[in-house]
């Protein structure tokens, strides 16, 4: 099948994002129309007078896609007429200053599926903090300094505020699982009403790792817990991906130049141990682990 | 004036009822039936969306009505439904409109028709809920076209004309119809109420030929780079720019149909012998007019220009109706903070590559809802003509500030 999104775009090599948006629109399919944020997404698949979507999409401000989609759905309504309508956004727009409008579109219950492609940081402007970006993250606007292990606070929980609106499915995915994801998309057109899906998406550039590895990046987030995956069904936990191996968090960390410091610095260590106790409240939280399975201590 | 379906003056009277002016916009709005509405309350806009909800609770209005988070969903989400085809509508008003800001210009750059109220409002701080224009004022290079009305009945009668200037696909550019808030919104007045059916014979059915159709992907808002956005704000312009006729056009074509002129472009009132004109725009016109009446009963030769259209700005009309007179002064319920009234600027501005070198004087007045006077616009009309006798003193004066409060 013809891809969605053409080839061509102008994301970073390595970049996740692409991957995102390709096994999002093989699962909606053609009859699909998608809003966007500013952001990275935007930028590199339409610098006008090209385009790389064949479906339509529609851009118009960094913190407004959900209200867009809103719009779109009503309008799709009045007309009788039956497509897909998606935001695909990335996490500054959603977990930050787009935070009303989505609010909003889960409040009034609109027919949209919104995925978040969290790359834990504004990238478009050059690697800034967002409300995603986890605990002793170095970026431009948290860097880490002589008296400073980075991003000083945890990670917001945007699945948990999509719950608390009664979103009816909300899901977290990873660009590593790719059947995992189509899965969650098809299931959240399944089901009326709003639908969040926030997507682990490694960025080669604001994470710093060695090109190439980007799969392999996203899978060691869930296999260390530090991204869990699960889905909800009317506020329910109605699945999880167990882990069979749970790795250390170092194996993440280590493997990424936004955590370099940690490896450096004095009391390094510690932060280390307050980011594993993290994966391990995950790992218990959501039932990550078969019974009797296997922690590795060491870096394989 | 030109009425081919003029009715006899007892038909029209029949036809009038007394209600809010809100509701005659309400009322307006839904016999353009529009697809969505997206509003967000605030005074003295708020009202005009309660009517419309009430229509759409009663099954008397086909629309999708959203319930939004803020002013700024509330025009993004109408971004999304004009984009998919939509007929749409909204209205708000000073922190509503300055919260928009951001998608006002998206929505014009994009080229939605969108059409919204703005019942005038003082802007924050300090908190005013009272008339004046800053708001719309403020908005006026966003790329939307701005049509200000004299009375209740205008205000409502300019929906349909709006539909029809920003659908055309000449045009397609969003229009705000401004009326003074409290003044005109909650004034009851007797309106003639126009039918659906008479809409639909002036008012196309929106046909947009660009929407967001699986069957046809296009992609809207893409960015644009240095060697493409110039062409991209000239078209913009250029859509200004025959709006110029449009709005005459539409404006024309109102008044045959349904027997109601209010001007182009602009209006005038004893403009032709006048030697102090006055300039200004919105409910302070009837006002004016019965001052004007005063005074010309007293031999003085004053005459009255209405700006209809405030973007785009009439810079021809206003130039054949201002040739002959001896002082202009401009009235206007807004002010520049570091500057003079925005449409002082923009009169002066019009008139100065003409060999007609009339003095201009301006006044802000009636901020935050002060009354305008008769006694106000007398010493206007005083003011100016001292300022063609003797020079201009001040080129702009705060009309009638209170001394014991500074
Ligand atoms: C109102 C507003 N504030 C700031 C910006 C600048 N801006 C554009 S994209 C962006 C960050 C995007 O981050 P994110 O949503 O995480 O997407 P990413 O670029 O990481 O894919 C920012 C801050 C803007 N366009 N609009
Ligand atoms: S900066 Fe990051 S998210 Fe943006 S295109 Fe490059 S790799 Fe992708």
């Amino acid at each position: 099948m013809e891809k969605l999104l053409a080839p061509g775009h102008r994301a970073c090599a390595g970049c996740s994002m692409p991957t995102v948006i390709n096994l999002v629109l093989d699962a909606a399919g053609p009859n699909t129309i998608v809003a966007t944020p500013t952001g990275c997404i935007e930028v590199t698949t339409t610098p006008y007078p090209e385009s790389a979507w064949r479906v339509p999409w529609i851009h118009s401000l960094f913190e407004n896609a959900a209200a867009v989609a809103s719009g779109i759905e009503a309008a799709l309504n009045h007309f009788g007429k039956n497509h897909n309508v998606f935001v695909i956004a990335g996490d500054g727009s959603t977990l930050d200053i787009g935070m009303g409008c989505i609010s909003g579109m889960f409040d009034r219950g609109h027919n949209v599926k919104y995925v978040c492609y969290d790359n834990e940081a504004y990238m478009n402007t050059g690697v800034q903090r967002s409300s995603s970006t986890p605990p002793c993250t170095s970026t431009t606007t948290t860097p880490s300094g002589k008296v400073s292990f980075g991003n000083p606070r945890p990670k917001k929980d945007m699945p948990a505020i999509a719950v608390a609106h009664r979103v009816p499915y909300v899901a977290t995915a990873s660009v590593a699982y790719p059947v995992d994801l189509r899965r969650k998309v098809k299931r959240a057109i399944s089901i009326p009403g709003p639908a969040y899906i926030q997507v682990n998406a490694p960025c080669i550039t604001g994470w710093s790792f060695e090109a190439g590895t980007t799969v392999e990046i996203a899978r060691l987030a869930v296999e260390t817990c530090l991204w869990p995956l699960y889905e909800y069904v009317n506020g329910e936990l109605a699945g999880v991906k167990k882990i069979h191996v749970k790795r250390p968090v170092e194996d993440y960390l280590k493997a990424q130049g936004r955590y370099r410091h940690l490896f450096r610095m004095k009391g390094g260590d510690e932060m280390i141990r307050v980011l594993q106790q993290m994966a391990d409240e995950n790992a218990r939280k959501f039932g990550l682990l078969y019974e009797g399975d296997v922690t590795c201590t060491s870096g394989e | 004036m030109i009425a081919k379906e003029e009715m006899s003056l007892k038909e029209r009277m029949a036809r009038m009822k007394v209600v809010e002016g809100s509701y005659a916009v309400a009322h307006a709005v839904k016999c353009c039936a529009p697809d969505v509405i997206s509003a967000y309350p605030i005074t003295p806009q708020t009202h005009i969306v309660e009517h419309l909800s009430q229509f759409v609770a009663d099954g008397e209005l086909d629309s999708e009505f959203l319930t939004v988070d803020s002013e700024f969903s509330a025009m993004s989400s109408l971004v999304g439904a004009s984009a998919a085809g939509a007929r749409c509508y909204s209205s708000t008003t000073s922190q509503g409109l300055a919260l928009m800001w951001e998608v006002l210009y998206n929505a014009a750059g994009m080229r939605l028709p969108i059409v919204m109220t703005v019942a005038n409002r003082a802007l924050s701080a300090p908190l005013n809920i009272w008339n004046d224009q800053q708001d719309s004022v403020g908005a006026r290079d966003s790329g939307w076209i701005q049509l200000y009305a004299e009375d209740v009945q205008e205000a409502a009668d300019a929906i349909p004309q709006a539909y029809k200037i920003a659908e055309d696909p000449e045009i397609l550019t969003p229009v705000m119809v401004c009326m003074d808030g409290f003044i005109l919104t909650h004034v009851y007045e007797p309106v003639e109420l126009m039918s659906a059916e008479e809409v639909e014979r002036f008012l196309p059915p929106y046909r947009p030929e660009h929407i967001l159709d699986p069957n046809n992907p296009k992609t809207f808002g893409a960015f644009a780079d240095p060697s493409y956005f110039t062409e991209l704000r000239y078209m913009q312009w250029d859509a200004h720019r025959r709006a110029l006729n449009k709005i005459e056009t539409v404006a024309r074509e109102f008044a045959e149909q349904f027997g109601r002129w209010y001007g182009g472009l602009i209006d005038t009132y004893h403009a032709d012998d006048a030697e102090v004109m006055i300039v200004t725009m919105g409910s302070v016109i009837g006002t004016i007019k019965d001052c004007i009446d005063m005074m010309r009963s007293e031999g003085l030769k004053v005459g009255l220009v209405k700006i209809r259209s405030y973007r785009p700005f009439p810079t021809e009309a206003l130039r054949k109706a201002l040739k002959d007179a001896e002082v202009v002064a401009v009235i206007e319920k807004d002010v520049t903070v570091g500057n003079e009234g925005a449409l002082l600027t923009d009169l002066k501005a019009a008139l100065y590559n003409t060999p007609a070198r009339v003095p201009v004087i301006g006044f802000p007045a009636g901020l935050g809802g002060r009354d305008i006077t008769v006694r106000d616009i007398r010493r206007v009309v005083d003011k100016a003509i001292a300022a063609r006798d003797r020079g201009i003193e001040a080129e702009m004066e705060f009309l009638s500030l209170r001394e014991d409060l500074l």
